[in-house]
């Protein structure tokens, strides 16, 4: 019985998630009453595992296998280690990589899958608490299983910081090279262009509650009247209504404004993750249960296209006529 | 060749709303095709406009009522459609990753397509895994997290978008699952022909049994046993009134905070 927790990294830098699998991973290894043991999967395993041996892991694996991640190695060196170390809990980071393994990992062990777990407690069974119908509802689910693999949410848990002393054993996985479907070629930067939104200081942020793009005109409107740049949800860029280096989240920029001011953004996980350093959050939003509400500092619970024409007007501005 | 594309439709949640028992009440919700699949059907469409003899079927485990959903794919350009349904999918308190996986495995092993394309994920569960556990169980190779694909010979080039703004550049050979992001294309509107032509295409419907499966596919050591709204952990300050009121409470805040001068 033991915990296994899968590090990540990429380009040459472990990622913070893998701090933070230490947390939760201690966490439940004390719940079980059990130890923590980690893994190391490619690129330079024995500098990463130097920088995950924090305080209460017991043990790193290194599996010395390719440079990069690629899901087929990852897939096959996992199985491979679980077999032999006979995890209770399996826990990986339910970040993009993440998704890409862990359930094929899941299926390959047979074992029962929950993801972006956000919480969790022994009774007997593991219940883990998760986040539906984009983060409205907080739901509990009971694991009736020996074994079970969690993905755990990103940022969730605190990085574990303390230095530890854990045991380091290089583990000689047995890669099937020919059963390695995918080939990484490389990486590409998107999103770079002429506005540097993570340098404003103020951002008037817009999301999905402008309904149509010619409705855009009344934040620009705002953001001239501010003196403050435009930054947006996921959503506003998938259309095609702001470019790419506009986008705040995980998969966009992460923005550290002294003042954010989030306009028809339900604020979802991914949305977040771009956002919350910001000093002051101010989210003006139709609904009081969104979960925008929960990081904001202040709120209007109110509808955008009646109170940005007021605030335009505050500072001498004109809402345009839409 | 032939494209299979699973969709699902997601409920999506009132403001304001009532939890009964382990769901949110049916009265709360309004459904509609997942945001997801939907940039899944119009990938899945543009290769057979782009291509000869593409054939793009859509598959959704789901009740009746999903069948508006469905024909909405149908709908966009796809060619047919195939609802799963019975009474022991009715009962089950949820579908969890593996049972799924195991529906679209049956489905998979009966059309038999080139390759499949899922959504990321279901917006209303989130669950991000049903691609990826499917593709594990059908033996074939698979991308999570697509945002770009372009086929050719027996090989998918894509681009996974990761975290920050960098995305990663693969080869995937075929037949394989691909996990389709919002962004990689422009979904269409239906059209009013579109949704004419859409009723007169086939839309199946399956039970376990026609598959070759039996109700032990929807058991699960995964027991759901609360939902409840989260205590708000913000302590946000609210400020109410008329819209006048709050934009001149938001004014004052920022012109105290330097934001705004006057
Ligand atoms: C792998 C992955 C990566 C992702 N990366 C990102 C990312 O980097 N950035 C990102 O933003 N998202 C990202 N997403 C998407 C994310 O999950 C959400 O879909 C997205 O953030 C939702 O954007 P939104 O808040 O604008 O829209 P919605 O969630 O639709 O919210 C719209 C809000 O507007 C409110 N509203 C509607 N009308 C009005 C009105 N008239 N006045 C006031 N309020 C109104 C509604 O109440 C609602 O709360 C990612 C998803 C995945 C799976």
């Amino acid at each position: 019985m033991t915990v296994l927790a899968i590090t990540e990294h990429r380009r040459g830098d472990v990622r913070d998630v893998s701090y933070e699998l230490v947390t939760a991973g201690r966490e439940l290894a004390d719940d079980l009453g059990t130890d923590l043991e980690l893994a190391v999967i490619g690129g330079d395993v024995e500098g990463f595992a130097d920088d995950v041996n924090r305080d209460g892991v017991d043990t790193i694996y290194t599996v010395d296998e390719g440079e990069e991640f690629n899901h087929g190695v990852y897939t096959q060196a996992i199985e491979q280690l679980a077999t032999e170390v006979e995890p209770t809990a399996l826990l990986m980071p339910n970040s993009v990589n993440g998704l890409d393994y862990a359930p094929a990992v899941a299926e390959g062990l047979d074992l029962p899958l929950v993801t972006d777990v956000v919480d969790f407690e022994t009774n007997g069974n593991l219940e883990v608490t998760r986040e539906q119908y984009g983060g409205k509802v907080e739901t509990t689910y009971d694991i009736d299983a020996d074994d079970y693999a969690l993905t755990i949410r990103p940022a969730e848990w605190p990085k574990a910081e303390a230095a530890g002393d854990a045991a380091i054993e290089a583990f000689d996985a047995d890669i099937d090279e020919s059963a390695l479907g995918t080939t990484v070629n490389g990486f590409e930067e998107v999103g770079g262009g002429d506005v540097d939104i993570t340098e404003a200081d103020v951002l008037v942020s817009i999301g999905r509650g402008i309904d149509e793009e010619e409705n855009l005109p009344l934040v620009e409107e705002l953001a001239d009247t501010l003196g403050a740049t435009l930054s947006s949800s996921r959503p506003i860029v998938d259309n095609g209504w702001l470019p790419k280096n506009r986008q705040v989240g995980q998969s966009g920029k992460v923005v550290t404004p002294d003042v954010y001011i989030a306009i028809g953004i339900s604020g979802a996980v991914q949305h977040v993750a771009g956002m919350k350093g910001a000093d002051t959050i101010v989210a003006i939003n139709t609904d009081p249960n969104a979960p925008i509400y929960d990081i904001a500092d202040y709120g209007i619970v109110d509808d955008l296209f009646d109170v940005v024409p007021e605030l335009i007007e505050e500072f001498g501005g004109e809402a345009p006529d839409l | 060749m032939k494209i299979l594309v699973t969709v699902k439709e997601v409920a999506e949640v009132d403001d304001e709303f009532q939890i009964s028992g382990l769901d949110i009440d049916e009265g709360s919700l309004e459904y509609d095709l997942n945001e997801w699949d939907d940039y899944a059907v119009e990938e899945a469409v543009q290769i057979s406009e782009e291509n000869d003899d593409v054939e793009v079927v859509t598959v959704t485990i789901g009740p009746e009522r999903a069948e508006e959903t469905v024909r909405m794919a149908l709908a966009k350009g796809a060619d047919r459609a195939l609802r799963v349904w019975d009474d022991s999918l009715e009962n089950a308190q949820f579908l969890d990753v593996e049972s799924k996986a195991d529906i679209l495995a049956a489905v998979v092993e009966e059309e038999d397509p080139d390759f499949v394309l899922t959504g990321v994920q279901a917006g209303d569960d989130a669950n991000g895994a049903t691609g990826v556990a499917l593709a594990d169980r059908i033996g074939f190779e698979w991308a999570a997290v697509v945002n770009a694909l372009d086929i050719e010979a027996g090989v998918a080039s894509v681009h996974r978008e990761l975290e920050g703004g960098i995305e990663e550049l693969t080869d995937v050979e075929l037949p394989s699952v691909l996990t389709i992001q919002t962004g990689i294309n422009e979904p269409r509107y239906a059209s009013l022909r579109g949704i004419r032509q859409a009723q007169r295409k086939p839309l199946d419907v399956h039970t376990l049994d026609d598959l070759g499966l039996d109700d032990s596919v929807v058991e699960s050591p995964v027991e759901r046993t609360s939902m409840y709204e989260p205590e708000s952990e913000g302590d946000a300050t609210l400020w109410e009134g008329s819209a006048e009121e709050t934009a001149g409470e938001l004014a004052t805040f920022l012109r105290d905070k330097g934001v705004v001068e006057g």
